[in-house]
């Protein structure tokens, strides 16, 4: 199949909204959804259901469904749908599940989505509006919302970004772009690839290209453990017979105009590249899975705080950044490894903006929630009213026996005490736990308070 | 056999300099580049600084062209439309040994000409860059940026408007001067057979050429084509300098350039901080003699290096939020076990009548191309006729009928872009959305490359894939508009010419319709 030559009309197809394919500025709308991927749809949804009267959504691409529109794979929906679906096709039930709110009259429709869309800058109005100015399908418009939620997902991190050694020739690009040339332009990327990192486009991809007649020399990863899913290991690379080497680096990539080959080496504990086991591996394609970025900077220049850990902006229990009526959901706000999570926490951000909108959005000050010893990161940073929140976090490393606690904390600048430590809100033992899954867990907290939370293994 | 009054070997900044100041003189002019585009090799690689003049020796070539050049360049770039921006420089001291080189380098500046020069103590270096390091400082407020590969670009069109040919992917493999056989100089030309029938390239020049003057600009291969005629020349060292580029998002926390002093036996500057026109911050160049002149890659250890030294010029800089590495690469006469500099080399050849040889012309090459340019016209109108320039085009010349956009989207302001968006869609329609690169820009940019349609070509013209997803994004879709609207299939598009083909081939056979709309390239598309 050749890529589709035009845009498509972007709904006409997909039996949901239809208008806005022209923006008209100075239009107003209860709710901004910036990008229509999977957390942009159900955050959309969410908005709708919790009766936003009109919810925008501002799509870069010509059609919605962002990213699964080129994970032709299967693995999507599980939790969801209770079903294995492909990306387009959980994108598809996604769209579907929007139809409900477009009816044949604009006038009666609740959802509008406006494809070929690009969001400039976003600045604050005094009428209480946030006014979007936008690049859309050849003409420049500004629109306003009440809220805005913010799902513009991840970029992947680029050989620049982790300082590749060597030359910079053709056939170096990451993972998600081979992926996007190879399922929706038709285009082949290379004979023979070497995949730097494990994560999981990486792991989709080192599949993708043996399917397809290349050979996937190795797939190398610098930590003692891999970054994607157990699952994408074993029927991604074990069942393909895909070489994975864990603790090594890449030490240059050859190659003046094509690329000729990378030499690897294995890492030793203390970090450093043994030059000894130095090995050269002719290929001629390096694909690069070392990572993903959310897209934050729109949310940035918007003048929300941005966590340094998720790289998304801080949010509290309503997934509300620091800028009041701006939310955040999706790869944008944390990286999942599971869309059917994405989904889930973007139509919570959705029923939230949708409550701002219409001032129903309670605020109290905002208490810090503390990553401490053996975890990475929590989600939400900061919580202002108390009551059952979803905390979603990772654990620094691959453990066993892992007990998780969620203490309330003494916060930043309270005077050391010397009462007893207090009980924790939550504590549970997980068997096996690792970076690459993310943990999600319901605390029910009596109020809004300082919360750190820590792991450990026991034994 | 084509004969040329000049032919140029090199589409560097200072082949492509030559060349404009040369164009509309009445002489026909031809250029052979190796690579695909000009500025393709050390042009495009550099700081793209345009230094004041306080570091070469008086009375030497470098010190002579580097202040005239340091004055020419403003007009010039204003001439071009090309981004340059005065932004004045701080050479700065840890000890007070380094402060007394300052003194020094301060007096030689004052022999060379320098304006304006003052030395400074940390209150006011405080004052022009809060959080620098260092105790003294001699700062130089003449010294500017300049975007190097868009001034070499901007050259290029000019002498390409003004008649003067270009001939890319040509590599010269023989030069015969003029004698008994003939009264020309006679050269070879390898092409490479890869640019033959294909939507990518243009036609290259012939194999073989005539010239009555030929003149040697060719940076890293300047002693091969030399020695060509049978001339002697001094080797060339290649000495490559890695750089960190950080991200746009800290543009703000650089007001102006910073170096150390430099080290005595130092190959080059030392490790500074650089502004560039487009707002980056650059940090580099690190000093490595290589043995390879086209061994342009990064490494580990250097790399580390430039952040640490990055961090120790100034240590309020994040130094770790970078988008890419790059090196490139100097054509240095100073052996590996001399260091330091030699002078440019830039003579009339006393033993081949006709052949202007420049070899050694590192930094500050760039700020000196100008005057270095004007130099080279005045040995040309000794050994041909110059004819006046009249009716030649000046500014920034449409190419093939495509006009220049002087207004970068990315850069209009809100109404303005609204106003380019009415006046053509294409401006509505964003392809690189790290850089704000719209359709209507990417388009004139292919529309006015006149050689070979590069990736890398269409990057330093629009920046399209250089800002943070380093073309994660974008690459995809520019394939796309160059198989759309300029009938280049994909398995055609190339990062920088011949053997840097991006794609291997198609998944599928391509729909037969399709197919029938591109050009053949010799590929069975049935099944």
């Amino acid at each position: 199949m050749m890529r589709t030559a035009a845009p498509q009309p972007p709904v006409a197809d997909t039996g949901f909204v239809s208008t806005a394919a022209r923006l008209v500025s100075d239009t107003r709308f209860a709710v901004a959804v910036i990008g229509a991927g999977p957390a942009g749809l159900a955050a959309a949804a969410g908005a709708a259901e919790a009766g936003a009267e009109s919810v925008l959504l501002l799509e870069r691409d010509y059609r919605a469904g962002g990213i699964l529109n080129q994970c032709i794979h299967d693995g999507f929906g599980l939790l969801r749908y209770r079903e294995i679906l492909t990306g387009p096709e959980y994108a598809e039930r996604e769209i579907q599940s929007l139809s409900a709110y477009h009816k044949d009259s604009p006038s009666d429709s609740t959802i509008f989505l406006a494809a070929s869309t690009f969001v400039q800058t976003i600045h604050r109005s005094g009428t209480g509006y946030f006014i979007l100015y936008c690049m859309s399908s050849g003409q420049f418009t500004a629109i306003q919302a009440r809220s805005v939620i913010f799902a513009m997902g991840c970029r992947e991190r680029t050989a620049g970004a982790i300082s590749l050694p060597g030359t910079r020739p053709a056939g170096i690009m990451t993972a998600g772009t081979a992926q996007r040339l190879m399922n929706i332009q038709n285009i082949t990327v290379g004979k023979r690839a070497v995949i730097i990192g494990s994560g999981d486009i990486g792991l989709i991809m080192a599949r993708r290209l043996t399917l397809e007649g290349a050979e996937v020399a190795a797939v190398t990863e610098i930590k003692p453990f891999p970054g994607g899913l157990d699952r994408n290991i074993r029927q991604c690379l074990y069942d393909f017979d895909i070489p994975l080497h864990l603790s090594t680096g890449i030490i240059r990539i050859h190659g003046k105009k094509r690329v000729e080959g990378v030499t690897m080496a294995s890492i030793d504990p203390d970090g450093t590249l043994d030059a000894a086991s130095a090995r050269f591996v002719p290929c001629d394609t390096v694909l690069l899975s070392v990572g993903l970025i959310p897209e934050h900077e729109l949310v940035r220049d918007a003048g929300a705080l941005i966590d340094t850990v998720t790289r998304g902006p801080v949010v509290d229990q309503n997934l509300m950044t620091s800028i009041p009526g701006l939310f955040a959901c999706g790869n944008l706000l944390q990286v999942h490894d599971l869309v059917d999570y994405a989904s889930k926490e973007a139509e919570s951000a959705g029923r939230n903006a949708a409550r701002y909108a219409r001032g129903d959005v309670e605020t109290g000050t905002a208490c810090p929630v503390t990553a401490l010893h053996g975890i990475q990161y929590v989600l939400p940073q900061k919580i202002s009213i108390g009551g059952r929140i979803e905390f979603s976090l990772r654990v620094t490393a691959p453990e066993i026996n892992f007990r998780i606690q969620f203490l309330p904390g003494s916060g930043n600048d309270a005077p050391p005490s010397d009462l007893p430590p207090a009980a924790p809100l939550f504590s549970k033992k997980f068997a096996r736990v690792s970076p690459s899954e993310m943990i999600r867990i319901t605390v029910s907290c009596p109020k809004a308070e300082p919360l750190e939370v820590s792991g450990g293994a026991e034994y | 056999m084509a004969l040329h009054d000049v032919v140029i070997v090199g589409a560097g900044v200072i082949g492509c300099s030559i060349a404009a100041a040369l164009a509309g003189t009445g002489l026909s002019i031809l250029v052979l580049e190796k690579e695909a585009d000009a500025g393709f090799c050390t042009s495009s690689s550099n700081s793209g600084v345009v230094h004041s003049g306080i570091h070469y020796a008086s009375g030497s070539n470098r010190a002579r062209f580097n202040v005239a050049g340091n004055q020419l360049m403003e007009p010039l770039c204003r001439e071009l439309q090309v981004p340059f921006k005065r932004t004045g420089k701080l050479t700065v001291a840890w000890n007070v040994q380094q402060a007394a080189k300052l003194i020094k380098l301060y007096e030689q500046g004052l022999a060379n000409g320098v304006p304006d020069m003052q030395i400074i103590d940390r209150d006011a270096m405080e004052t022009l860059q809060p959080g620098i390091s260092g105790i003294k400082a001699l700062y130089t407020p003449t010294t500017g940026i300049v975007s190097p590969y868009e001034l070499t670009i901007a050259l290029a069109e000019r002498a390409y408007a003004n008649g003067v040919e270009f001939s890319f992917c040509s590599r010269l493999s023989k030069i015969k001067p003029p004698g008994s056989s003939s009264p020309h100089f006679r050269l070879v030309v390898e092409k490479d057979e890869r640019t033959a029938n294909s939507s990518t390239y243009r036609p290259a020049a012939n194999s073989q050429l005539q010239a009555r003057v030929v003149i040697n600009a060719a940076g890293l291969g300047s002693a091969e084509v030399a020695r060509m005629t049978g001339i002697e020349t001094p080797d060339i060292f290649p000495c490559r300098g890695e750089y960190y580029i950080l991200d746009k998002r800290l543009k703000d926390s650089l007001n102006l350039l910073i170096y150390p002093v430099p080290g005595a036996h130092s190959g080059g500057l030392g490790i500074h901080l650089t502004n560039t026109t487009e707002g980056v911050i650059l940090i580099g160049p690190s000093n490595e003699y290589i043995k390879d002149s086209e061994d342009t890659a990064t490494t580990a250890e250097i790399l580390q290096a430039l952040r640490n030294e990055g961090h120790r010029l100034l240590p309020s800089l994040d130094t770790n939020d970078f988008i890419r590495s790059f090196s490139g690469i100097r054509p240095k006469l100073a052996p590996p076990d001399e260091g330091g500099f030699r002078d440019f080399i830039i003579e009339s050849s006393p033993e081949v009548p006709g052949f202007i040889h420049l070899t050694g012309i590192e930094s500050p090459g760039l700020t000196a191309s100008p005057a270095i340019a004007e130099h080279v016209k005045e040995m040309v109108g000794q050994l041909l006729p110059l004819g006046k320039r009249n009716n030649i085009i000046t500014g920034r010349p449409p190419i093939n009928g495509t006009p220049f956009l002087s207004t970068r989207f990315a850069n209009a302001g809100l109404e303005e872009k609204a106003e380019m968006t009415a006046r053509d869609p294409d401006y509505g329609s964003i392809v690189c959305r790290c850089e704000t690169v719209p359709l209507a820009e990417i388009k004139n940019a292919v529309l006015r490359i006149f050689g070979p349609i590069t990736l890398a070509g269409i990057k330093y013209r629009t920046r399209a894939m250089m800002g943070r997803c380093q073309s994660g994004f974008c690459l995809q879709r520019i394939s796309e508009i160059l198989e759309e609207h300029f009938n280049i299939p994909a398995e055609q598009q190339t990062l920088k010419g011949p053997g840097t083909e991006l794609f291997t081939g198609r998944l599928r056979p391509l729909d037969p319709d399709k197919a029938a709309n591109l050009p053949q390239t010799g590929r069975e598309y049935s099944e």
